[in-house]
């Protein structure tokens, strides 16, 4: 118990419903290769884990500092392009995913700080907009950049051997292959970055970036430089979404501005922050988990109401499967007003 | 004595004032020194209509968030739906008129497109009234929350119209008389361009008329300045604030309506995609001057049409580029508005 | 309407916070009709956040303000300003963008502004005349403030609310300031609060007198009373006179 306590960082999900929900995600993503076997069910549970790592990362802004960036998929498309653009061109082996990974992280890191000595002293208002545009600006400039990056098709790119597909281990009784290791991979990666983060906000460290969220100006009053640890913070985030860019890569075998650097990828990760709980990184958890299962299977449940409610005037519309953004949509929306804790405030009170 | 309402000229030198020109000679500037980089003088015209029509454009759609942030420090993020839904409501409107827009009549094809902006404003105004009340309105002053509950309304916006008219692009053919362009010579300008050109001209001169000749006006100015002063004047800044709001989600409409004929189609994410510009737009302004919106927008689209030409690959950076330096010279954009 | 003897403005047990702090801890005291009452006070003592919540800027937590019989603690700052409060604030609040014509225009809140009021005003403040149709944002830091004098008083109202008219003014100003206020007062109707650190100027102007200290009024009288007695002085505003020439 202890020992769990210390991973936990002396930060343990709140509520027996939550810790119940929690549970049931670390081991329906532990287990995934066996629980839920077939490609498509992997693709979701692997989803789920580089996602919980970006969207618990952008919590540490938004949630712990109070910042709203628009840059965020930026650092996440420089993972995915750093790694991916690695195997790419120095060929498919442990080292290329290493000085990829290595590159990008000095790049994202340089960024952000840059990004937040520039504006971050300036008004929450004035970051966002700048984020914007810098995020903006990256993306065309990895779409113009073709030769180098793949343009808007991107790359597709090998893995070193054994994280391919053909790869078999006979590990005892359970035959692994290619594919589930690489799985493994990714979900004890993220994990292992999950728990660096819980870390990181229940430092002392983390403690002062709250203070500054509560009071600006009274942390300010009491001798921290709030600028610094608004960098600190953002610099820390960035590197952490670029990790779960470099995962995201490793899963998909394939890098582009769609799946990394598109504003829509930006949009889903606010939905899943909010929606999810800001403030408390396991929101992020429960977030990504609830949009990477209802962008699977929420379109299905839509397509029987949206098949039941045929003869209707536009409930049929509303509902059809594809409007299954619009409901997180809403959804966010009430989340920002009623439950500015999200699912897990609402959760941790049982 | 002379009558109060025109008083005696000043008796001694009135201090300096202190009109800020610089930035007024940026564009021109800007024009000139691109003429010898581009060489070729008819190319150069052409590049510098297409800049400025894009530009009024955009000024179109930033005027209004660029005030609605200044009077009550609300930055709008779903201001991009109002765009797509201003080009959606005329695309609508724009079949039962092809009466008008068929025929080759530019006075029929402007009354035409003075309906299908008519129509658009309208709708957005409403919309924007609703926005007001149901998704700013309860969270005033909180701007984390601002920023985001404007994000969500932006993507229901979106996926409304995804939902309505579905997520592949849909034409809006350009009325017959402004198709085709003027030729002088060897120069050929778009005659849609032109009109562009026209109407943004007409918005502008519109609202410096209001804001400069108007109590509402001047209220709204001296708001954006100082709103704690108009409210301790005994003037609601609450109703002046919802009616901007109107204004800029109607002026949002007419900038969609233009832009939508400006690409002849649509697409709901539209508005979402010149968000960016327009952002950068109102930053390089200074956040709440509507001369400094102008300016800024007249200078982004026309930077971005020369980089176009000159160096392809920059064209869509060049935007950031140009923010960074304007930002390195004048911190908080051309025209600061004094603030408290 | 209560009767004319009562206190045009009375001020019970008022509390505001600012945030997380406590600035008012209780203020009483009550402004006469047709007086000029100063408030007198350190740095910091909550002068300008009284004026401030008077005027609704800030909203106090408890107690009450009473405006001529109506309790206006909770109502909003226009509401205040249409009973007929006018507000000249700390840093005078002048809309730097726009004419000294149309800072006043936007103070008449009625209609046009009435010239045989304007010519009062322009032998006031001649330079109001001269800058007239300038940007308020040229104007020396003397003239501003006379501006937004002008604004207060450009119709006729109850009573003025005015935070620190002399604040950073050169002398001679002052002495043109003190006049206008002496103008101001010949209208018996005509009920003013100043909050002043400049002894002098209160001492040669002020009726009645509140000092505060710590967010409460701890002194209230009359201003002769409070001119004379130099002990008192000192005790309650720690200044002799010798600091002012």
């Amino acid at each position: 118990m202890k020992l769990l306590r210390a991973i936990l960082s002396g930060d343990p999900p709140r509520g027996r419903v939550l810790t119940m929900v929690l549970l049931a995600i670390l081991l329906g993503l532990a287990l995934a290769p066996w629980l839920f076997p077939g490609t498509a069910s992997l693709n979701v549970a692997a989803k789920i884990s580089y996602f919980v790592v970006l969207a618990a990362s952008y919590d540490l802004l938004l949630g712990y500092t109070g910042i709203v960036s628009f840059a965020h998929t930026m650092f996440f498309g420089i993972g995915g392009y750093g790694a991916g653009l690695a195997l790419f061109n120095l060929g498919p082996s442990w080292s290329s995913i290493l000085v990829g990974t290595a590159a990008a992280l000095v790049l994202a890191v340089a960024l952000a700080l840059i990004i937040g000595l520039f504006s971050l002293r300036v008004r929450a208002l004035f970051f966002a907009m700048i984020t914007l545009a810098v995020a903006s600006a990256f993306s065309i400039l990895a779409s113009q950049l073709s030769a180098i990056t793949g343009g808007e098709d991107g790359r597709t790119f090998r893995l070193p051997e054994a994280l391919r597909p053909g790869f078999h281990l006979d590990a005892g009784p359970v035959a692994l292959n290619g594919r589930i290791i690489a799985y493994y991979l990714v979900f004890l990666a993220s994990l292992i970055l999950f728990l660096a983060m819980l870390r990181v906000v229940n430092s002392p460290f983390g403690r002062v970036l709250q203070a500054i969220r509560e009071n600006e100006f009274r942390a300010e009053a009491l001798g921290y430089r709030t600028v610094v640890y608004r960098s600190i913070a953002n610099c820390l985030a960035a590197a952490a979404a670029t990790l779960a860019g470099v995962l995201s890569a490793i899963w998909l075998r394939y890098t582009g501005p769609a799946v990394t650097l598109s504003f829509d990828v930006m949009l889903d990760v606010l939905l899943m922050v909010v929606i999810g709980g800001m403030g408390t990184l396991y929101g992020a958890v429960i977030g990504a988990t609830i949009f990477v299962l209802a962008e699977t299977y929420l379109q299905s449940l839509m397509a029987i109401i949206s098949h039941a409610t045929a003869g209707l005037p536009l409930v049929p519309l509303v509902f059809h499967p594809d409007r299954w953004l619009l409901w997180l949509g809403v959804l966010f929306v009430l989340s920002v007003y009623f439950f500015p804790f999200g699912i897990v405030g609402r959760l941790a009170r049982r | 004595m002379t009558a109060p309402a025109t008083p005696a000229p000043a008796a001694r030198p009135a201090p300096a004032q202190r009109r800020d020109v610089a930035p007024l000679l940026l564009v021109p500037l800007l024009a000139l020194a691109a003429l010898p980089l581009i060489g070729d003088l008819s190319t150069w015209i052409t590049l510098t209509a297409a800049g400025l029509a894009m530009g009024m454009i955009i000024f179109i759609i930033a005027s209004g968030l660029t005030l609605v942030f200044g009077l009550m420090d609300v930055l709008n993020f779903g201001h991009g739906a109002f765009i797509s839904v201003g080009a959606y409501a005329a695309a609508v409107l724009a079949p039962s008129l092809s009466g008008l827009t068929q025929t080759d009549s530019l006075v029929l094809n402007i009354v035409a497109l003075l309906a299908l902006i008519a129509l658009a404003m309208a709708v957005t105004g409403a919309l924007g009234y609703a926005f007001e009340r149901i998704i700013i309105m309860p969270v005033y002053g909180q701007h984390l929350k601002q920023i985001l509950v404007t994000v969500g309304g932006l993507i229901v916006a979106e996926q409304l119209i995804i939902a309505v008219f579905g997520p592949v692009q849909i034409a809006l053919p350009l009325p017959a008389a402004f198709r085709g362009s003027i030729v002088f010579g060897d120069v050929a300008i778009e005659r849609y361009r032109v009109i562009a050109v026209a109407v943004g001209l007409v918005v502008f001169a519109a609202m410096l008329l209001v804001l400069g000749r108007t109590k509402i006006g001047l209220l709204i100015r001296a708001g954006v300045e100082n709103g704690e002063m108009v409210e301790a004047l005994g003037y609601h800044i609450r109703r002046l604030f919802v009616g901007v709001f109107i204004a800029g989600s109607a002026l949002a409409g007419l900038g969609g309506v233009m832009w939508g004929f400006y690409r002849e189609a649509l697409t709901p994410a539209m508005g979402m995609d010149v968000m960016v510009l327009v952002f950068i737009v109102v930053v390089i302004g200074g956040l709440g001057s509507v001369g400094g919106c102008f300016i800024g927008a007249l200078l982004v689209a026309v930077t971005a049409n020369y980089t176009g030409f000159l160096a392809p690959k920059l064209a869509l950076g060049s935007n950031i580029l140009l923010m960074a330096l304007i930002l390195l010279w004048r911190s908080r954009g051309l025209y600061p508005v004094a603030k408290r | 309407m209560s009767s004319d003897t009562a206190p045009l403005l009375t001020l019970t047990g008022v509390n505001t916070h600012i945030g997380p702090y406590h600035i008012l801890q209780g203020v009483d005291f009550a402004v006469p009709r047709g007086s000029l009452t100063m408030l007198l006070g350190r740095n910091g003592a909550g002068k300008t956040t009284t004026l401030r919540t008077i005027m609704g800027l800030w909203h106090a937590s408890a107690g009450a303000v009473r405006f001529d019989g109506a309790d206006i603690t909770a109502w909003a700052t226009p509401d205040i300003a249409q009973a007929g409060i006018a507000y000249v604030p700390e840093n005078m609040g002048i809309f730097a963008d726009l004419t000294v014509r149309d800072n006043l225009l936007l103070a008449a809140r009625s209609g046009p502004i009435d010239e045989t009021r304007l010519r009062w005003i322009f032998g006031l403040f001649p330079a109001l005349e001269r800058f007239w149709s300038l940007a308020a944002g040229v104007l020396s830091g003397g003239q501003k403030q006379m501006l937004s004098i002008a604004r207060a008083i450009i119709e006729p109202r109850r009573l003025f609310l005015i935070d620190e008219p002399t604040k950073g003014l050169a002398p001679a100003i002052i002495a043109n300031m003190i006049e206008a206020f002496r103008e101001l007062k010949k209208n018996p109707d005509t009920t003013i609060l100043v909050v002043e650190q400049n002894f002098l100027f209160a001492k040669s102007l002020g009726d009645a007198v509140a000092v505060m200290d710590n967010g409460r009024v701890v002194h209230a009288g009359a201003m002769a009373a409070l001119a004379e007695d130099r002990g008192l002085q000192q005790r309650l505003l720690g200044l002799s006179l010798d600091q002012h020439q």
